[in-house]
Parts: C-alpha cells; sequence; structure tokens
C-alpha cells in the first residue's frame, strides 16, 4: 500500500463549480438509485482537476455530503487509490513507470534526467514551480517502454535525450505531442511486420 | 503461423480507423440480431463448443462461467461487468483493444449481457487509461446514436447500457470482487469467496465479470462458429491470443497468433528476436509479473498456451511476454516486481501485506550481494507462508515470480551472497531480519 500524505496547507472551503455540478449528476444517474455512492471515485478525480490536480480535505468532506455519505469512507478511497494526490503537485505531473518492463528498457535513465532537469526529490516542485515527478508502477504500455504519463497523456518509447527536450518545451509553457517518440502510431513491431501485411496502410 | 483472414482483431495496428463506420466494414454489428434471435442456450452452447478460456489471466472456461448466472431473473437485476483494469507487468492487450476495436468489444458486451440476463454493463477501465476511455466513450456515443445500443439495441429487443466507470490506479482492483467493492465507491479489497459473484456480485446482485479480450472474441466466434475455435490450437487450450512481447526485443510490440505457438517462433519472428542474439537471452516472464520466470533452455521448446505453461511449472496468464536477456542483472528485475507487488498490496490479510515487503527488502539486500546463504531458503519459506493463505490471488502472484527465480537461479544468488553472519561478521547491514544471530550470545 503506498503512503500518502495529507498536506499541511489546506484550503478552508471546496465547491464543485457549476459544470463540475452537472457532470458530477449526470456520473450519479449512471448507477441504481440508493447507491450514489459508487460515484465517489469519479466525483474525487473531478474535484482534483478542478482543484490544480491535488485534493484537499474539504473537497472530501464536501464530496461525503454531495453523495450522503460518512467523510471516513470517502477518506478511505481517497487514500487507498494511488492516483488521487492529496499534496499539491506541478501543473505538469510527471509520472515515469519503472516497473521490470519499462526498467529493462531504461526506465532508470528517465529518473536520472528528472531527478537533474526537475527536482532532486520525487514530488518535490521544481524551481519554477510548475513542474514535478514521481516513480509510478505500471502504466501498461510496456510494448512502448520506457514511457511517462504527463498528466492525462502518455509519452512512448522514449530516451533520455527525447525527455530533456520534452521537460524544456514544458518549461516554456508548450505541450509536446503525446504518443510515441520513435513515429509508432500503434504496438505494431517496427519495420518487421508479418502479420495483417494486406492491411497496411490501408 | 496463423492466416490473416483468421485474425479476429484486424485492426490491432489501427490500419482502418476505430469509429462505427470502418468497424461494419471490418464485419462489426453483422447479423447482431439473428445472433440474439437463436437464444440464451444457443450462445451459451456455441461458446462452450468453442472451449474459449478467460483471457484475462486465470483460463477460466467462459461459457460454464456465463452459465452459472441464475436462468431466470428473480427479485434481484442481473449484471455484467467487463474488467479493463490492466495493470499487470507486461501487458498491454486490453488497451490496444478499447483504443482501436471498442466495437467488437461492444457487441461482445450486449450478446453477453443478453445471453446472462443483464440489463446494465459497467466497464471497469483503470484509470491510467483516461484517453483510451475517451476513445471508448465515443464509440458507445456512436453506438446508441445508431440504435445499437438502449432501449431496443441492434433490434433485438433487449435493452442495454454501458456505462464506463473509472479506476484509480490499483493493481488489485483487477481482482474481480476488488473490483466490484471498487464500483461501489468502497476501497478495492477483496471479497472472500464463496459466495461467487456469479450469485452475489454489484450491489448483491448476480453478476459475470469478463475480460475485454474475452468479451471482444465473442461476437467472431458466434459468427464463423464455435468449431471454426476450436479448431484453433488444441483442444482445451484453442483459439487465438494477442500476445504482448516487451523487454529485451528488437521490435516490441503485441501480435495476435494462435494459442500453442512456440515461445521462441514469437520472439524470433514477431519480436525480432533477443538484443544480443538468442544466445544473449537470460530468463522469459511468460504470463505478466506473476508468473514464474522460464530458463533459457525451456524457452527453447515451450509452446505458449494454458496448459503446456501449467507442465513447465508456470502459467500463460495475461500472455504478456517480459523477454530478459544476459546483459540485465535478474535478481534486481525480481527485485524491482517484488517492489511492485509491496506497493500494489491492498493491505487486507497479513500474510500479503508484510510479506510482499519482506520478499522486497530480501531481494534487494541479495542484488547487492548482502543478503547471508541462509536467507534463500528463508525467502523461499517466506513465499510458502503468503502463497494460499491470502483471500485473493495476489498471494500466489507476489510469491510465484520469487519462488521462479529461486527455482532456476539459486546458484546465481547464491554465488553473490556467500556472506555467513554466524561464522564472521564481515560487512555493516543495516538492517536484518535476523539480526539476532548476530550477537552469538543470543544465537
Amino acid at each position: 500500500m503506498a503512503i500518502k500524505k495529507i498536506s499541511k496547507v489546506q484550503p478552508e472551503k471546496f465547491e464543485f463549480n457549476k459544470k463540475n455540478k452537472e457532470t458530477a449528476d449526470s456520473i450519479i444517474k449512471n448507477y441504481p438509485s440508493g447507491k450514489q455512492q459508487s460515484a465517489v471515485m469519479a466525483l474525487l478525480y473531478l474535484a482534483q482537476k478542478q482543484n490544480d490536480n491535488w485534493i484537499p480535505l474539504s473537497a472530501m468532506k464536501y464530496i461525503a455530503k454531495y453523495l450522503d455519505m460518512p467523510y471516513i469512507k470517502v477518506y478511505e478511497v481517497a487514500t487507498f487509490y494511488s492516483m488521487y494526490n492529496l499534496t499539491p503537485v506541478g501543473k505538469y505531473f510527471f509520472q515515469v513507470c519503472t516497473t521490470t518492463p519499462c526498467m529493462l528498457r531504461g526506465a532508470y535513465n528517465l529518473v536520472d534526467v528528472c531527478k537533474r532537469k526537475i527536482s532532486e526529490e520525487e514530488n518535490r516542485l521544481s524551481e519554477d514551480g510548475k513542474t514535478s515527478w514521481l516513480e509510478v508502477e505500471c502504466l501498461g504500455a510496456c510494448v512502448n517502454a520506457p514511457m511517462l504519463q504527463l498528466n492525462e497523456d502518455y509519452y512512448e518509447d522514449l530516451d533520455p535525450t527525447k525527455l530533456e527536450q520534452i521537460i524544456d518545451k514544458i518549461s516554456n509553457d508548450e505541450v509536446p505531442q503525446p504518443g510515441s517518440y520513435r513515429g509508432r502510431l500503434s504496438s505494431e513491431p517496427e519495420n518487421t511486420r508479418k502479420t495483417l501485411i494486406g492491411n497496411k496502410n490501408a | 503461423m496463423l492466416e490473416d483472414k483468421d485474425r479476429i482483431f484486424q485492426n490491432l495496428y489501427n490500419d482502418f480507423g476505430a469509429d462505427l463506420t470502418s468497424a461494419k466494414k471490418r464485419g462489426d454489428w453483422k447479423d447482431t440480431k439473428e445472433i440474439c434471435g437463436k437464444g440464451r442456450e444457443w450462445i451459451i452452447n456455441e461458446i462452450k463448443t468453442s472451449e474459449l478460456r478467460g483471457r484475462g489471466g486465470a483460463g477460466f472456461p467462459t461459457g460454464l462461467k456465463w452459465s452459472f448466472a441464475p436462468k431466470e431473473v428473480g427479485s434481484r437485476p442481473h449484471y455484467l461487468v467487463i474488467n479493463a483494469d490492466e495493470s499487470e507487468p507486461g501487458t498491454c492487450k486490453d488497451r490496444d483493444i478499447l483504443r482501436f476495436e471498442p466495437h467488437k468489444l461492444i457487441e461482445g458486451c450486449l450478446i453477453a449481457s443478453y445471453a446472462v440476463n443483464a440489463h446494465k454493463c459497467y466497464i471497469y477501465i483503470r484509470g491510467e487509461y483516461f484517453n483510451e476511455g475517451q476513445k471508448l466513450q465515443t464509440a458507445i456515443d456512436e453506438a446508441y446514436k445508431d440504435g445499437l445500443l438502449g432501449k431496443n439495441s441492434a433490434g433485438t429487443d433487449w435493452e442495454l447500457d454501458i456505462y464506463i466507470h473509472y479506476g484509480a490506479g490499483a493493481y488489485i482492483c483487477g481482482e474481480e470482487t476488488a473490483l466490484l467493492e471498487s464500483i461501489e465507491g468502497k476501497k478495492g479489497q477483496p471479497r472472500l469467496k464463496p459466495p461467487f459473484p456469479a450469485l452475489i456480485g454489484l450491489y448483491g446482485c448476480p453478476t459475470i465479470i469478463n475480460n475485454v479480450e474475452t468479451i471482444s472474441v465473442v461476437p467472431t466466434i458466434l459468427r464463423r462458429g464455435g468449431k471454426w475455435f476450436s479448431s484453433l490450437g488444441r483442444p482445451k487450450n484453442t483459439g487465438s491470443k494477442i500476445y504482448c512481447i516487451s523487454g529485451n526485443v528488437n521490435n516490441p510490440c503485441n501480435v495476435e497468433e494462435e494459442m500453442g505457438i512456440p515461445l521462441k517462433e514469437l520472439i524470433e519472428k514477431h519480436a525480432g528476436g533477443v538484443i544480443g542474439g538468442w544466445d544473449n537471452l537470460k530468463a522469459v516472464i511468460p504470463g505478466g509479473s506473476s508468473m514464474p520466470l522460464l530458463p533459457k533452455e525451456t524457452c527453447e521448446t515451450i509452446k505458449m498456451d494454458f496448459d503446456a505453461c501449467v507442465e513447465n511449472k508456470t502459467g500463460l496468464g495475461t500472455a504478456g511476454i517480459v523477454v530478459i536477456n544476459k546483459d540485465q542483472d535478474i535478481i534486481k528485475c525480481m527485485a524491482r516486481i517484488a517492489r511492485f507487488y509491496k506497493h500494489e498490496s491492498c493491505g487486507q490479510c497479513t500474510p500479503c501485506r508484510e510479506g510482499s515487503g519482506w520478499m522486497w527488502r530480501m531481494l534487494e539486500r541479495m542484488a547487492k550481494g548482502e543478503a547471508t546463504r541462509d536467507e534463500v531458503d528463508m525467502l523461499l519459506d517466506v513465499t510458502k507462508q503468503i502463497e494460499g493463505h491470502t483471500i485473493c490471488a495476489f498471494g500466489e502472484g507476489s510469491s510465484w515470480p520469487v519462488q521462479g527465480l529461486i527455482r532456476n537461479f539459486k546458484d546465481e544468488i547464491i554465488e553473490r551472497n556467500k556472506f555467513d553472519p554466524i561464522v564472521k561478521k564481515q560487512k555493516d547491514i543495516p538492517y536484518l531480519v535476523d539480526q539476532h544471530l548476530l550477537e552469538k550470545e543470543n544465537a
């Protein structure tokens, strides 16, 4: 189980904005009546999006009231799942996959770049305060290893030089193109495709 | 090798686009009405004839699973839940289905829901697959617009609604009962079985849970016949399967192949061979990180299907093949896998919560050569005490890879960890499980 720290600095109040309220209400309708608790994960995610990529305690209290469930149950969920950030992270949040399939293809070289170019430690903001990074477990794109997730997008088939370029772009507030950085469009084998030949470039 | 016309996922590499029009051109949604018109019994029997086994790792016969759902709907509604919480290291097949072949999945959901009497279907996608989820949502919206879902889905007179539920980065939610807990808005901690979800599942109602790949192959099987599917592969291990080949190969890729294809052919032919040549191969993890690794000698001959893998003391699992060559430190690789399990243990059962951390710490020290010689046996003992003593299969999943390492590379570990603390204190070790042995008085 991941150890999660709650931020010491907490905002007083949290409330969904109008758009998120509508989204939240439509998500609750996906579940049978009386089972609105099911929407807690989606609502926490919405709160995280709205609050600069992290969830304050006041948001958990707000969601608990919103879904008519005990606060501790929301707290439990928020601390259990690793995608909920309970302390502020950078506006650009790099999550580098370092599980074995990525590690075999040099994921730790990417970690070194992050240490050098963003911050010495995980989860510490960079000097300009915009970026932070974290080592995470398998992100499920092992065929395109090594890879990382920047906010919601996957950046695949990386190497240290390409990651440096990405970080440089980010520091100028440009969001680089997600996807493979070796020109692959999917998880097909490069150059040596032996199957579905007839479909190629259809 | 499987012929191209027998491949189910024609758009695995996104040559055509994932939208409804091109999906229909590839034959999706063709005769769905007629298939459902033949009745539940026929569908389930045809799946039983095809001998389709679940593609999520355990390999449970799908037809049998569906037949466990109550025949008549009682006071409680039935649910169909699709497991798209793909987090097993080495596996990335469901991702390609979600983004490139979503209509195969949606059509499969309709047929499966009809077969198990469900009007609601939840697709549980891992939170990191946000973009893939959005693509699936677009496909679902297209299907609603075209009348393929909703009140009278695809003219079958069957009402079906599909909802996507996003996870939030917990590997354990791939376990079926933990997944249900997660949909109910709780921590993803597995439930005790029995009762099985087929009778008491989501919200206490009968629930059938299947993997994405299992459901996506169903429409094609029913269109081409269960006999066709069972003619591929060998009995009890039929059909085709998407293999994910990652790690130290020249061209890592996903490829759909016949069950029982030799591992060597997969690596040499499709993935461009091991980096540094076949002789540079050290070991292969055949089915996602939970399965014990195979040494090079076994890799020469093994065929990739459920039973052949079990005969070789491993498992096909999710068919996520991780190739490790001699340039890598095998103990370090397994220590990293142990760290994955330590991180992902849900914390419910003590043997797994504590044991996964022990295994990781011992392996880390073994990788550095700081462990004592007897610790190898102690590590094996720890794995045996986790295995079979937990609520879900995570216990097995975390201890099997370590057992596989010790079974095949024990000499290498001992070679590196010759240090014997009782005879002579040679190094400053910060922490030992058997610290008391260092103190002579206590020994």
